[in-house]
């Protein structure tokens, strides 16, 4: 079968502009005209709709499954259970414990028992009334840090319910200090909520497998576990990504991927499934809730001795990116401060909450908050400016962090806190305001009375790219042609566009590289190598640097095809304004006329420097790449009486190393801000005996324009000399810091202690 | 059930169409308009932001039965030909469009307060903007191409 008609399209808007200048998205026209085609906006013709059933309980035991009442309703062309599934039936991004669909038992309320299709989608809604399933219900675990410690739970895995236990012992474990603050914060369930559904197009090939057509975040992962389900041959599971309306992490994990291809292939037509905004919260995971117990020891000159913590992460039915969660909510625990002696402990552990796992701010924005918060109280105690404490234990470049890892690139720490204390601050209130701009806004629940405003920082260390070992890596093929008389670059690789520009930066890269202007970017498939995932800030640092070295290999194809031709090596060659150069200046040929119907081609990968796992017993080990630091000042003013926050301003100073499109740079940090004040103040999935209380935009409330407050941006560049162009990652530190710098703004005015985030209403009124 | 509308000037028809079918399945599954986008179907996210008869609204919660004879205009309709639209080009030029599923129904609430308010304050901008989620940008430069759009329309 064909490519469907509305089908990933080829970025070829060719807007002037490379490394360091901020061309605009080539996918920006096709965006603003509805023309870009989303992963929901696929169609083919004769194809059919696909629908999921899924459990209603947390924790139950199938007793009966019939589907053939299901399949004998008109337009029904098939209805598949575990028992159809043709390969193994599970799959997972570090443990396989995941079933596709579930068999004897379900783990969470929303998994997946059985799938069909229909010739409607309403038809496909009705249907799945008629799949009938008993279940033996049983009682949930949704205790985590019970789940961790008490060995009379049932198991829910056959390991039990630990996922992972990390320790990490640095210095004196047990040291003493003369001043110690100690809290137990908690944070709650976040989602990622993306705008653009869960959705993809399934279609069946003649070969016996399937092209899938679909919003991720990561190709090739999505074809290594859908094949293993499909028991095909990885050949035989293409994939091609479509348009993605965002991710953040939520598209890490699988969600229609297995059930659309199984649907395809029974029946033999194109399948579209696309979920709708209920079913999107059941299926996807979301960011850990944590509860953490902290202790900070320090002199009474304010600078640190000890940091104690245990950290407890709600990782839900499955493990998904649990065990990086602890691994990184444990090696950034501290934060980017100097601790000389520090005894920290995460659990990761299996409930019957919903599954848990990618966020942007990855297990860093748990205990940012904890900390941050702690820093905070360490100050008051101590008589300190709370900026002043920051800079006074903040890391730099040759610190050790906790790991005993030492930082080997700029860690400017100490300067982002002292830019962000000095931007200007609002002018305080005079007189009558606005209400529009005080807490409650238009609802009109306040004139100033009983408003107070406060101030707050939050600073935050994340680790940038896959870590503790992991080979992490991308692949980028690069060919460089004459069309129409002028040299053209075409970059594939099968890294994900999920909105924060990369496909932008490909050209850049591309048209620096090669000095020359017309650059297109392939749409990304799994017929080039492994690009790793749009997720960890790596995208930038990782695939940038596999465009480069594919590049420099063109580059060099073509020098050699120059030396053949004028019979000798050109001195010191470079590509610029479609011509190579030699050092001393002298244009040496015509890329146009030196290619003429050649086309050169290269593929090239680019690997990061090696990590090392952290030694089980002491957490001790070379574990990241490269961290990313930023931090936020907030300002908020409270209304005492009703409990209602108005973020007033929210600055930010970030280091990102090298800026490769600053306005795009700018846009990652308002938008992961966004998030953060997300986090500080509205969203909150919740969970009660593990049911979801509000899966709906009308109740899991994310900011909106009236939410946000104007913000400053203060964007440094200390380069990285281990990255390609000196990059660090960019997308996550905003989101973590920006929610300690609420919480303690919210505190600074409020004087309450506020240990838990969202900060609701209730926890200001005390009602 | 047989619809017609008129859609970005263009009469157009739509056959066998079920009785519970939205306005926005219509346009995006019958007609080949999937301008218009489904982020939340649940009329709580501004995505799928149509004019009909003139006046914003969300193509979600419209019943495809209600469009009969309406006039309707999508995304799909702001650009005359080649020639985008001021409030989409400035969406372009200020970087107000990341993933760009929530862009569409962005468009249409600008290019409308615009139509009503030639030179909004931020304040009124983010007032009518309200219902329209975004949760990529932060909103900074969505803020920045609406002021722009606006100048660039006084303009003309």
């Amino acid at each position: 079968m064909s490519a469907p008609a509305r089908s990933p399209q080829e970025l070829q808007d060719t807007i002037a502009g490379g490394i360091g200048e901020s061309p605009l998205r080539p996918d920006g026209t096709l965006k603003v005209r509805g023309e870009f085609a989303y992963s929901s906006d696929l169609w083919h013709e004769d194809m059919l709709w696909g629908a999921t059933l899924r459990s209603p309980h947390p924790h139950a035991r199938i007793v009966r499954l019939d589907v053939s009442r299901a399949l004998a309703q008109p337009g029904v062309h098939a209805v598949l259970t575990h028992e159809d599934v043709p390969g193994e039936n599970v799959y997972g991004l570090k443990y396989q414990d995941t079933p596709a669909l579930a068999g004897d038992l379900v783990r969470y309320q929303g998994e997946p028992v059985a799938i069909l299709a229909a010739d409607h989608p309403e038809i496909a809604r009705q249907a799945l009334k008629e799949i009938v399933v008993e279940y033996d219900v049983l009682e949930p675990i949704t205790d985590p840090e019970r789940a961790a410690h008490d060995d009379t739970l049932p198991k829910l895995h056959p390991g039990g319910n630990l996922v992972r236990h990390q320790r990490i012992v640095k210095g004196d474990p047990a040291a003493t200090a003369d001043v110690v603050v100690s809290g137990v914060y908690e944070i709650g369930m976040q989602d990622q909520a993306f705008l653009g559904p869960e959705s993809g197009l399934a279609v069946p090939a003649e070969d016996g497998g399937v092209d899938l057509y679909l919003a991720t975040q990561w190709l090739h992962v999505d074809q290594r576990q859908t094949a293993k389900a499909l028991g095909l041959p990885l050949e035989k599971v293409r994939l091609t990504l479509s348009g993605v309306g965002g991710a953040f992490g939520g598209r890490e994990d699988l969600s229609m991927q297995i059930h659309s291809c199984m649907l395809a292939l029974r029946t033999g037509r194109p399948v579209k499934m696309s979920y709708n905004r209920l079913e999107s919260f059941f299926g996807h995971v979301h960011r850990h809730p944590a509860k953490m117990y902290y202790e900070h020891g320090a002199t009474k000159d304010g600078e640190l001795v000890y940091v104690r913590a245990k950290m407890y992460f709600d990782g839900g039915a499955y493990a998904s990116k649990t065990p990086v969660v602890v691994g990184n909510g444990t090696t950034l625990s501290v934060g980017p401060y100097n601790v000389p002696n520090a005894h920290i402990e995460g659990w990761g552990v299996y409930t019957n909450n919903p599954t848990c796992g990618a966020m942007r701010g990855l297990g860093a924005v748990q205990p940012t908050y904890a900390y941050e918060s702690q820093m905070d109280k360490l100050a008051a105690a101590l008589g300190l400016d709370p900026a002043e404490l920051r800079i006074r234990n903040a890391m730099s470049e040759g610190s050790t962090v906790v790991t005993g890892q030492v930082v080997d690139f700029p860690a400017p720490v100490a300067e982002l806190v002292q830019r962000v204390r000095d931007l200007p601050l609002p002018p305080e209130p005079t007189g009558e305001r606005d209400i529009r701009d005080l807490p409650g806004g238009a609802s009109n629940t306040t004139h100033g009375e009983g408003v107070v405003r406060g101030i707050g920082y939050g600073v935050t260390i994340k680790n940038i790219s896959y870590a503790e070992g992991l080979d992490d890596y991308s692949t980028a093929r690069v060919r460089l042609e004459v069309i129409g008389g002028e040299p053209v670059a075409l970059v594939h690789t099968a890294a994900a566009e999920v909105g924060q520009g990369l496909v932008t930066l490909q050209q850049q890269i591309a048209r620096t590289e090669l000095g020359l202007t017309r650059v297109s970017v392939h749409p990304a498939d799994t017929s080039v190598g492994d690009a790793g995932s749009s997720s960890a800030s790596r995208q930038t640092y990782v695939t940038g640097g596999a465009v480069r070295n594919a590049c420099r290999a063109v580059a060099d194809a073509v020098y050699a095809l120059a030396a053949l031709r004028l019979g000798r090596a050109v001195e010191g060659a470079t590509l610029a304004g479609g011509k190579i150069v030699a050092a001393d200046g002298e244009v040496v040929a015509d890329l146009a006329e030196l290619l003429g119907e050649t086309a050169v081609e290269e593929t090239r990968e680019f690997h990061h420097r090696k990590t090392y796992p952290l030694d089980p017993e002491t957490g001790q080990g070379d574990a990241h790449v490269q961290y990313g630091f930023s931090a936020h000042r907030a300002v908020v003013d409270v209304d005492l009486d009703l409990g209602l926050v108005k973020v007033v301003q929210l600055d930010c100073a970030q280091d990102v190393g090298k800026a490769m499109n600053p306005d795009a740079v700018v846009a990652q940090i308002q938008g992961g801000s966004a998030q953060g004040l997300g986090l500080a103040v509205m969203e909150e999935i919740l969970v009660k005996d593990g049911k979801v209380r509000n899966p709906s935009f009308t109740d899991y409330l994310i900011p909106t324009i009236l939410d946000m407050p104007p913000m400053r941006v203060d964007v440094l560049e200390r380069p990285d000399p281990h990255a390609p162009y000196g990059v660090r990652g960019v997308g996550e530190p905003p989101t973590i810091s920006a929610t300690p710098a609420i919480a303690n703004a919210i505190r600074a005015a409020t004087g309450l202690e506020l240990p838990r985030v969202p900060i609701r209403p209730e926890h200001i009124t005390g009602t | 059930m047989r619809v017609n509308v008129t859609v970005n000037g263009e009469p157009r028809r739509a056959d066998n169409v079920w009785e519970g079918e939205s306005l926005l399945y219509v346009l995006r599954e019958r007609l080949g308009l999937p301008g218009s986008k489904n982020a939340c179907e649940q009329g709580e996210c501004g995505s799928c932001t149509v004019y009909v008869d003139g006046v914003p609204a969300g193509a979600c919660l419209v019943a495809a039965g209600q469009a009969e004879g309406r006039d309707v205009v999508t995304v799909e309709g702001l650009a005359e030909g080649d020639a985008l639209d001021p409030v989409q080009e400035s969406f372009v030029e200020q970087g107000a469009v990341q993933c760009g599923f929530c862009t569409p129904g962005l468009l249409v609430a600008a290019h409308d307060l615009i139509e009503r308010v030639p030179e909004p304050s931020d304040v009124e901008i983010r007032e009518a903007l309200a219902g329209n989620l975004c949760r990529c940008t932060g909103y900074e430069k969505i803020l920045d191409a609406v002021r722009d759009a606006a100048a660039k329309k006084a303009l003309r």
